[in-house]
């Protein structure tokens, strides 16, 4: 609705806080979407987050989800769908050049990332968007990338004998035993 | 086919060259700017036709001022000969082209084509437009696509010149050579943020910038100070909309119909109380140009004279903006 869109952008702060914790939790529940597969449960996320975006943003699910890079104004309510916006036709005061009743969607997202922690994300140009994601949750699709990256700097991080002893990754890290370290290290850090 | 009646097809066609150091393009529209003048843009009017001659007539009153001819791309979603088939003719006759590009009528994959066949066809300039809404148009019930927006539009056509590759990652093996160009509205809302777009914009790939008309010159000013203060004006170069008035009502027809016009009362005012209308209007334009010329950061001035062609070159001259500079044609048919 037209209506609790515009406050979802004026209340951005608090919608971006709401959408870091949602985040965490499912990252924190990638495990568990994994042993139940994320084909499965993809339909019933896909469905509730249709409904809850819908409402709070007029969400067209388009499947790769930008909100927090624009102020938590939707871009695909942008008649021209644009990503990286506003055109040049704005008309007076702020309102939409093809919908003249309607704010531009990107009036609104600059002056709701204004507002933000990390508003200065909407300064990042935008990909077109993939259309072959539509109708897909984008908060699954976020989030097991996430978990993702998570784990493969994890990865990265792990010692060489726990990588090459698959048995002494769940001994990390208090008790896998640790390499040396090297004597420039050793010294720099060394208060003695 | 008998022996005797296989036609020679044997085309003589430019080389395509490499740019000079320092350019992407090398198109004169670069040169020029790069090299510190002070460049002239214009706009064509494109027929409704489909012959060659309208092309040439239309650019005959631009091209002996304009350092690049720039050929819209159904503006105001009308429909008109196609930008990249007036482009083609026009690096025949040698002249400098702007080749536009609007997001609203095509998709990635012909959008790449078409970059493609503009380079190889000689235009060396393009101008990535979002493109105004298909409701305004002569054809309202066309699909609008939008399938980029202007910036991943110069994003993607920089990773085509630069990295060699389609979007896809797949190798293009002579890449298209363009100087790229975007547009702004830096006296339209939302007006605070309109540096930080042009900001957006440069990151994404833009060289130059032709921006709509401006005929509110001090929201301009406020905007190339603040252009200045983001450093934006040595990344990029600025050039400034301009065109002549044709009368009081016109302007404010414009100002309420076409999408993105913002046309001060104060100056739709003086053109009605003139007695001559018209010449009042191109004196307005001169005056706009010579007062545009001396902000910090504008590099040029974009001439969009809609139906007032013929007044380019005069306006132009009058303007002094080019000090006797003028525009030469290339001497190889074909390039820029
Ligand atoms: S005015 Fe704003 S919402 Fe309307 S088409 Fe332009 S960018 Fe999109």
């Amino acid at each position: 609705m037209y209506r609790i869109r515009l406050f979802a952008v004026r209340h951005s702060r608090a919608f971006e806080w709401l959408y870091a914790r949602l985040e965490t939790t499912m990252v924190a529940l990638d495990p568990l979407f994994a042993r139940v597969g994320y084909g499965r449960i993809e339909r019933p996320i896909a469905a509730v987050e249709r409904v809850t975006k819908g409402l709070l943003f007029d969400c067209k699910m388009c499947g790769q989800c930008v909100l927090s890079s624009t102020g938590m104004s939707c871009p695909m309510n942008c008649p021209k769908q644009l990503r990286n916006g506003p055109c040049g036709g704005v008309r007076p005061g702020g309102y939409c050049e093809v919908k003249p009743q309607m704010r531009c969607v990107w009036v609104l997202a600059w002056d709701g990332a204004a507002r933000m922690k990390e508003g200065s994300k909407i300064r990042d140009v935008q990909p077109p968007v993939d259309r072959s994601l539509e109708g897909s949750s984008s908060w699954l699709r976020v989030s097991r990338e996430k978990a993702a990256r998570l784990r493969e700097a994890r990865e990265a991080s792990r010692t060489t004998i726990a990588k090459a002893f698959p048995d002494a990754r769940a001994h990390e890290p208090a008790v896998a035993p640790l390499a040396p370290e090297p004597p420039a290290a050793n010294q720099a850090g060394s208060k003695r | 086919m008998s022996e005797d009646q296989q036609l020679e097809f044997e085309p003589r066609l430019p080389s395509y060259d490499e740019p000079p150091p320092g350019h992407v393009s090398g198109s004169r529209l670069e040169r020029v700017l790069r090299s510190g003048h002070f460049a002239v843009t214009a706009e064509l009017n494109p027929p409704d036709s489909a012959d060659p001659a309208d092309v040439f007539e239309a650019a005959r009153p631009l091209a002996e001022v304009a350092d690049a001819i720039n050929a819209t791309d159904a503006s105001g979603a009308n429909c008109h000969m196609s930008s990249i088939g007036i482009c083609a003719l026009l690096t025949r006759a040698g002249h400098g082209t702007i080749y536009q590009i609007s997001c609203r009528d095509r998709n990635r994959i012909a959008i790449q084509g078409d970059v493609l066949g503009a380079a190889a066809m000689g235009v060396r300039n393009v101008l990535c437009l979002t493109g105004d809404g298909v409701g305004v148009g002569d054809q309202p019930g066309a699909k609008p696509v939008f399938d980029f927006d202007s910036l991943s539009l110069l994003r993607t056509i920089r990773t085509m010149r630069d990295q060699g590759t389609f979007l896809s990652g797949r190798r293009i093996t002579s890449p298209p050579r363009m100087f790229l160009g975007a547009a702004e509205n830096p006296c339209v809302e939302p007006l605070d943020w309109r540096p930080e777009r042009l900001a957006k914009k440069v990151e994404a790939g833009a060289e130059f910038i032709q921006t709509n008309y401006i005929f509110d010159v001090p929201v301009f000013e406020r905007f190339m100070a603040r252009v200045r203060d983001m450093g934006l004006e040595r990344r990029v170069f600025i050039l400034a909309g301009v065109g002549p008035l044709a009368s009081a009502r016109a302007a404010r027809w414009m100002r309420s119909n076409v999408p993105g016009i913002h046309i001060p009362d104060a100056v739709i005012e003086r053109i009605e109380k003139s007695a001559k209308p018209a010449e009042e209007g191109k004196r307005l334009c001169v005056e706009l140009m010579q007062q545009i010329r001396e902000i910090p950061g504008v590099a040029g001035v974009h001439v969009m004279a809609y139906r007032r062609e013929h007044e380019v070159s005069e306006i132009v001259a009058e303007s002094g903006v080019l000090k006797g500079r003028v525009p030469e044609r290339s001497r190889t048919p074909g390039t820029d």
